[in-house]
């Protein structure tokens, strides 16, 4: 059956082989395993990247497979971020308090040690008390389970309610915006339990672990690609049978999937919970590579960023949205970096940090008009290119003298 | 004959106007059935109704031995307790090929879980061949469906109909848009259901419903005006007068 999978979609097979050369060659070159030439911070960099681009597979997922427009895959993206940022931040403080207090006279008992965490990590907010969402915080294990668990219940119970009462098209869109904007609000208050607009920082130091950052970006690189390895590969085995089959019928058309029998809402909110579940797993890579999390990270604008990004490399191709994801946030970096020179037009100079959100705007837009297909349709362009198409050619001299449609008879 | 749906007094208003109008209607298990009515007299809304796309104000719809109400389970129950529909503008998952849309509809579990494991068996493949040979497109099987000629997508629409197995077949307009050899082959495919399963044709050719050779109902104003046989209704004064007089 694998094999069989495999066969009928070589794609799988050529990105899985080209994201196993990709990660073998930054390793190479890093300054952790290889020779240096690309500094730790690109790595991080890349390796961020790399979970962008596994949070467009599940927006393509959701957006270009089952129709459903969803502006708020960011929210699960942090949240699960914002899950993993609680078990480092506390073991990293855990680690520092006990340091420091075995250093007393008196060895410390539980409750000043849970104090001490709960001052340094609480201090900037006012407050040292454990709020109740910290309850499993000491726990790995748990942290990680609720990476998925927390931003698959929110998709479940916030789908469940849509779905059930038929909103679609854009006025889901518009509550999928709601929803993240109202997390985003939450959380940026002191007493939402999660350090406000501080956010969790930290996240880069790995508690217990020694190597330092060169070696720690080259790990989470290899992470990330791991993940978006799986991740593609279960995306595509889900849409290459006949749930691909139903979801793309109810993009298309919604009613006539209903009236053969299959439950639409039911597989949207499938496909919904599952993509929430994969964007948390994403966000939990990322946000221990970007070493800081804030509710600024979950604004609306970043689940638009998600669209643009999977509408310019091609929706309902799974590579496209990798392409897409990879293509413009890359050069998102390199453009508000500074990185891009300027343009210096004589009465005015084009400062790319400034205009690059411009460019960005107009070539998403000059995209939906001209190019639907995205990056990922000149590929297929290339591809289908080399397939045998002898519409309007030169048929030879013997089938020549035939119109096409006899010589094909 | 036992009867497999029964609509009985069923009304519904859009915006204060009477669509459907104390209608009543009932079919047997295998049995040939033809609605014609003038345009807005609610043919296509008495199949809204049936199929659960649209809530009767009032009335009740009785389904199979069991009579179990049609009102309170929605469209994919519906369709999964056995009734098929065809919409009038055929209406395939053009971006998907032949042997996709087919296996879309075949009878198999629907549930999301099922249907993530599933991979066609030889039986399946086996049914959608015989199914494309029925509707003509054995050769097309690998084709995208949007492709296709009308003709041909309206083929395909029944050839889906047909893979659900469904007990009662919903037909609107089956004919539209096809050629005389197309319209006679698509009467043999809905006859030959027939002689296993109830079906519905909504239909507006006089000459396609004298082929199916079929009881027919007439319907106005969204209630029952006349039912019979084709001769019987088309000498009916009141028929000729709303409908065929004209």
């Amino acid at each position: 059956m694998q094999n069989s999978f495999v066969a009928r979609n070589p794609s799988v097979l050529i990105f899985l082989s080209l994201l196993a050369l990709f990660t073998l060659v930054v390793t190479v070159l890093s300054e952790g395993f290889g020779i240096g030439v690309i500094s730790t911070s690109f790595v991080k960099t890349l390796g961020k990247t790399l979970c962008l681009c596994l949070i467009a597979v599940a927006m393509d997922l959701i957006w270009g497979f089952a129709g459903i427009l969803s502006l708020g895959h960011f929210a699960f993206f942090g949240l699960g971020g914002y899950m993993i940022g609680m078990w480092l931040m506390y073991e990293r403080t855990r680690l520092i308090v006990v340091e420091s207090l075995s250093q007393a006279e008196i060895p410390p008992t539980a409750a000043e040690v849970s104090d001490a965490i709960g001052n340094q990590i609480f201090g900037v907010v006012g407050s040292s008390e454990f709020p109740l969402i910290w309850v499993f915080a000491d726990s790995l294990f748990l942290q990680l389970a609720l990476v998925v668990l927390v931003p698959g219940l929110l998709a479940l119970v916030f789908g469940w309610l849509a779905f059930r009462s038929r909103v679609t098209g854009v006025y889901l869109s518009i509550l999928t915006q709601a929803m993240t904007l109202a997390l985003a609000l939450y959380l940026f208050q002191n007493d939402s339990g999660l350090r406000g607009n501080n956010g969790l920082s930290g996240l880069q130091n790995l508690p217990g672990v020694t190597a330092s950052q060169d070696q720690v970006s080259v790990w989470f690189l290899w992470g990330s690609a791991l993940a978006l390895g799986s991740g593609y590969a279960l995306a595509a085995w889900i849409v290459s049978g006949k749930f691909g089959s139903a979801i793309r019928g109810i993009r298309d058309n919604e009613a006539r999937v209903r009236f053969l029998g299959y439950s639409v809402e039911a597989y949207k909110l499938t496909v919904f919970t599952l993509t929430a579940c994969i964007a948390g797993m994403a966000g939990a890579l990322y946000y221990p590579q970007a070493g800081i999390i804030n509710p600024a990270e979950i604004a609306p604008i970043a689940s638009i960023y998600l669209a643009v990004w999977v509408a310019i490399g091609g929706r309902g191709r799974l590579y496209g949205a990798v392409i897409g994801a990879a293509f413009v946030s890359l050069l998102s970096t390199w453009f508000t970096g500074g990185q891009a020179p300027d343009i210096p037009l004589g009465f005015y100079t084009i400062k790319w940090v400034d205009w690059w959100l411009v460019l960005l705007g107009l070539s998403f837009v000059l995209v939906t008009l001209f190019a639907p297909k995205g990056i990922g349709g000149l590929i297929e362009l290339l591809t289908e290119r080399r397939a045998l198409d002898r519409h309007g050619a030169d048929m030879g001299p013997d089938a020549g003298s035939l119109r096409e449609k006899e010589a094909s008879q | 004959m036992s009867t497999l749906l029964e609509v009985s007094g069923v009304s519904v208003s859009f915006d204060g106007f009477r669509a459907i109008n104390n209608l009543s209607f009932r079919i047997g298990e295998a049995e040939m059935r033809a609605v014609i009515g003038p345009n807005g007299a609610g043919k296509t809304t008495f199949m809204d109704i049936v199929t659960g796309k649209t809530k009767p104000d009032e009335g009740r719809i009785l389904w199979g031995e069991k009579s179990q109400s049609l009102l309170r389970m929605n469209e994919a129950k519906i369709a999964q307790a056995g009734i098929g529909r065809k919409f009038q503008k055929p209406t395939v998952f053009e971006d998907q090929t032949v042997e996709e849309n087919l296996l879309l509809a075949l009878k198999n579990p629907r549930g999301w879980w099922r249907v993530l494991g599933y991979r066609p068996d030889d039986r399946d493949m086996e049914r959608v061949g015989e199914l494309a040979a029925e509707i003509g497109l054995a050769d097309e099987l690998s084709r995208k469906s949007g492709e296709l000629s009308h003709g041909q997508k309206q083929w395909l629409e029944i050839g889906m109909l047909l893979a659900q197995e469904p007990r009662l077949l919903l037909v609107d307009e089956p004919a539209a848009g096809m050629t005389p050899a197309e319209r006679e082959h698509t009467t043999d495919i809905l006859v030959r259901a027939a002689e296993t399963r109830a079906v519905v044709v909504v239909e507006h050719d006089m000459e396609f419903v004298r082929r199916l050779n079929c009881k027919v109902t007439v319907l106005h104003e969204g209630s029952v005006l006349a039912e019979g046989s084709l001769d019987h209704v088309t000498a009916n004064k009141d028929v000729i007068d709303v409908y065929l007089g004209r």
